[in-house]
């Protein structure tokens, strides 16, 4: 059993509600944080190891260090809880069963950065959630562990909620501040970066859920003992949302040294695939990464078996790896098509493109349309390689990682699963009455190179 | 303020240059001339917080600065790049820029109607330069192009958003010239449009600004549309007292004969209005929609085109003219309807050389 910080607590009754909350020990790295420094508070995060969980893992103490703190002007911590990436639902279930959690990591973290207004930016569909959470706050305010002087420490510190509009781009961290200030969610062009230059131009740390809640156990603990769980670099645990075809699917919260095996085959995790069928393919980290198929997702290019973590899941780079991202693990059987599940999230970043920079703008758009083809049997082979050219000329020529984040799943989708969507063009009648099914991927490691 | 020797000095393309600090690099690479300059569709030294959005003037950094001299791993926008102590910038010499380069016009271009034979912009068009400088010949795309219903915003401006390439401009002049904007984008992704709020009127003293800041065709001057082609207007620069708080007085007329077809702000090589006393010289719309008769101006001498383009002579001396045919170009499809638009047009006529006129054409040349 994989040692549980974030969801030890989820299932006691009424742990909602402020009470249980903390006769369960809640509220105890508030009281330990207001003794300390706030910069023994960033060092102690540092020596933990803890990466940013909202998906490109940056070391969060490192992140913290580079807020800047000019004379006379207020910072900010903004939680970025916009969570939108297809598959990815982990700060939904912490938020919506155990708020309290949030609201403590959110406590110790502003102590820390010298934030004495906080924001939570929620995404606007999870507006029952924003309620949970306004109400976690109303709570915690009257029991004195905000509003001022919190326990005497002289330290004030408010917390509110901002409800997004509906738009994926508000969880890049520039157009979530946009956002927030009340204008339209544009990605601002970096630098200036918020540590610098943030909301309402004040220094900023924008900071995912689940990164600010891990302060809770590394504050009650410390970081020493935090950075013993997991291997590597990849210290704690790590709240996996584990969908597709699975027998289990559901928010798992696992320490990063099991195996990507083990995660999908394993009673304790997602129970294996169910009508006994044979997997395909996998997403490991929310849309936005590369999907692998099977023989590249269960052992690296080296053939050494794939872990959960940030290192082992990017081992291999892009050819033959993948990345940790958020959490969303999406899972394919031997059924579903890459092609069609390609142009879904196609459809989906054009969609979500703001629309301001012209390769993400016009690209995202032109590749929907060049899958949509392929996949209702109207493609031609050089559509394929012109798929590919797009998506080449958009990745980093961006504003913002959104592109990157449009690029990189048609790229992945080409590099491992070229013969599939060659089939596609060559089969335009049978692509519309069977799926291409399992093939090699499941047999043998090819190397592309 | 800066003192001299505190100058920053950075290699662009190989040539080394010296500039104030807070410079930015496209900034910097215009002293050096227009072959070296990034080309920008949405960049506008004049209005705050513009550029970064087209992403034509990406550039490489070889080396950030002299204290850190690593590369930069992605290609940045140069317009919004300021320029370090040391820095080594790539614009023409690397094979990655011009790559992005030719993928981010062939973006702008997918949707883009190219109806230049009757855009009132076709001459002094930005997207044509940039199409001429790096664009390809046929294009890869089959798909229906985006398009728009067009639409007047108030009485002087008409908006052709399906031309549009959503520079944001147009929302920077409206944010920063004048009192109240009433427009702006709506929508987003490839859906993201220019619009005002519930079709109102544009009307204020500046809005005749967002004509000239817009480098395609989508904003156009609605006493001047389908009056004339730009390249058969002579301009003049003239100036006259303006009673506007905010006006320069200082504008460039079109005539034809002594006709004056539309008056416009003077610009720089860069497309820009050009600064008098260190500020941007903006005009109001009484000089720009109401003076229409030379009277109304003193006429300074003939406007000096310093920029590249159809209006600017020898453009197009080293032509390639293609050798093959259209069944060629187009991979062995048939043209589904081709307009030979260019047979009626005078201009197509072989016996005038507009690369041995040196000066602007103008309708004479072409009546010979």
């Amino acid at each position: 059993m994989t040692k549980k910080l974030l969801l030890e607590k989820i299932d006691v009754p009424g742990i909602k509600t402020y009470d249980v909350y903390r006769r369960e020990g809640g509220y105890r790295s508030v009281e330990k944080a207001l003794t300390m420094k706030p910069e023994e508070i960033v060092e102690e995060v540092k020596k933990s190891g803890l990466r940013g969980r909202g998906g490109a893992g940056f070391p969060t103490g490192l992140k913290w260090s580079f807020i800047a703190k000019p004379e006379g002007i207020p910072r900010h911590l903004v939680v970025n809880a916009d969570e939108s990436e297809p598959g990815t639902f982990k700060d939904r279930y912490l938020m919506e069963f155990i708020p309290h959690y949030l609201i403590e990591g959110m406590i110790v973290s502003s102590f820390a950065l010298g934030s004495n207004v906080s924001y939570i930016y929620i995404r606007g569909e999870y507006a029952w959630i924003t309620d949970i959470l306004d109400q976690a706050i109303a709570e915690a305010k009257q029991q004195g562990w905000l509003g001022k002087n919190i326990l005497g420490s002289g330290f004030d510190c408010e917390i509110y909620t901002q409800r997004g509009a509906g738009a994926y781009i508000c969880g890049e961290e520039t157009a979530l501040l946009e956002s927030l200030e009340g204008n339209r969610g544009n990605p601002r062009i970096k630098p200036p970066f918020p540590a610098v230059k943030g909301v309402w131009q004040r220094p900023t740390v924008v900071n995912n859920v689940e990164t600010i809640a891990a302060v809770v156990p590394i504050i009650n603990d410390g970081g020493e003992a935090y950075s013993k769980i997991g291997i590597g670099k990849s210290t704690g645990t790590k709240l996996i949302s584990a969908c597709g075809n699975i027998n289990k699917p559901g928010v798992y919260e696992i320490d990063m040294t099991i195996s990507v095996e083990e995660f999908i085959y394993s009673e304790e995790y997602c129970g294996g695939i169910p009508h006994g069928k044979r997997l395909k393919a996998c997403i490991p980290g929310g849309s936005s990464v590369p999907i692998l198929p099977a023989n590249l997702l269960l052992t690296t290019a080296k053939g050494e078996k794939r872990l959960m973590n940030y290192e082992s899941l990017s081992d291999g780079g892009f050819a033959t790896g993948s990345m940790m991202g958020s959490g969303g693990f999406i899972v394919l059987d031997e059924d579903q098509c890459v092609v069609r599940h390609t142009y879904t999230l196609a459809r989906f970043y054009r969609h979500e493109s703001c629309g301001q920079c012209s390769p993400c703008r016009e690209g995202t758009g032109w590749m929907e349309k060049i899958l949509k083809k392929i996949e209702s049997g109207n493609g031609e082979m050089k559509d394929i390689d012109l798929l590919w050219d797009i998506q080449r000329k958009i990745e980093g020529n961006t504003i913002c990682p959104l592109g990157d984040a449009a690029a990189w799943p048609v790229a992945a989708a080409i590099r491992h699963f070229r013969d599939e969507f060659e089939w596609h063009v060559n089969n335009p009648e049978l692509c519309l009455q069977q799926n291409y099914g399992l093939a090699h991927y499941a047999d043998d490691i090819q190397v592309p190179a | 303020m800066a003192e001299e020797n505190k100058k920053i000095k950075l290699t662009i393309d190989n040539i080394t240059v010296e500039v104030e600090p807070g410079t930015t690099i496209v900034e910097a690479a215009r002293l050096l001339g227009s072959e070296f300059a990034p080309p920008t569709m949405c960049f506008y030294s004049k209005l705050e917080g513009s550029g970064g959005k087209c992403r034509t003037c990406l550039v490489e950094v070889a080396a950030g600065s002299a204290a850190d001299p690593r590369p930069m791993p992605k290609l940045v926008a140069s317009c919004r790049t300021q320029v370090m102590e040391g820095m080594v910038v790539k614009n023409i010499t690397s094979e990655r820029v011009l790559d992005a380069r030719n993928g981010v016009v062939e973006f702008l271009l997918i949707n883009h109607p190219l109806d230049c034979p009757i855009c009132d912009q076709a001459g002094e068009c930005y997207l044509q330069d940039l199409s001429y400088d790096h664009g390809e010949v046929g294009t890869r795309t089959e798909f229906v192009r985006r398009t728009f219903k067009r639409e007047d915003i108030g009485p002087l401006i008409q908006l052709h958003m399906t031309r549009c390439i959503l520079c944001y401009r147009c929302v920077m002049v409206a944010d920063q010239l004048t009192d109240k904007r009433v427009h702006g984008i709506v929508d987003r992704g490839d859906k993201a449009a220019i619009s005002t709020y519930i079709s109102k009127a544009i009307d204020n003293d500046f809005s005749g600004n967002m004509i000239d800041v817009c480098p395609v065709g989508a904003l156009t001057d609605k006493t001047f549309r389908f009056k004339n082609r730009v390249w058969f207007t002579k301009p003049v620069d003239a100036h006259r007292d303006c009673e506007t708080p905010g006006c320069c007085g200082k504008a460039t007329l079109w005539l034809r004969g002594e006709e004056v077809f539309r008056v416009t702000s003077r610009k720089d090589p860069w497309g820009e209005v050009q600064s008098f006393d260190g500020k941007p010289g903006w005009i109001c719309n009484t000089c720009r929609f109401d003076k229409k008769k030379s009277s109304d101006w003193v006429v300074e001498g003939l406007t000096q085109i310093s920029r590249h383009s159809v209006i600017g002579a020898n453009k197009y001396k080293v032509l390639d003219v293609p050798k093959e045919t259209i069944r060629e170009v187009m991979d062995g499809r048939d043209p589904k309807l081709l307009m030979d638009i260019h047979a009626v047009s005078d201009v197509n006529n072989p016996a005038i050389d507009l690369s041995k006129l040196n000066r602007p054409a103008h309708s004479g040349d072409f009546e010979k």
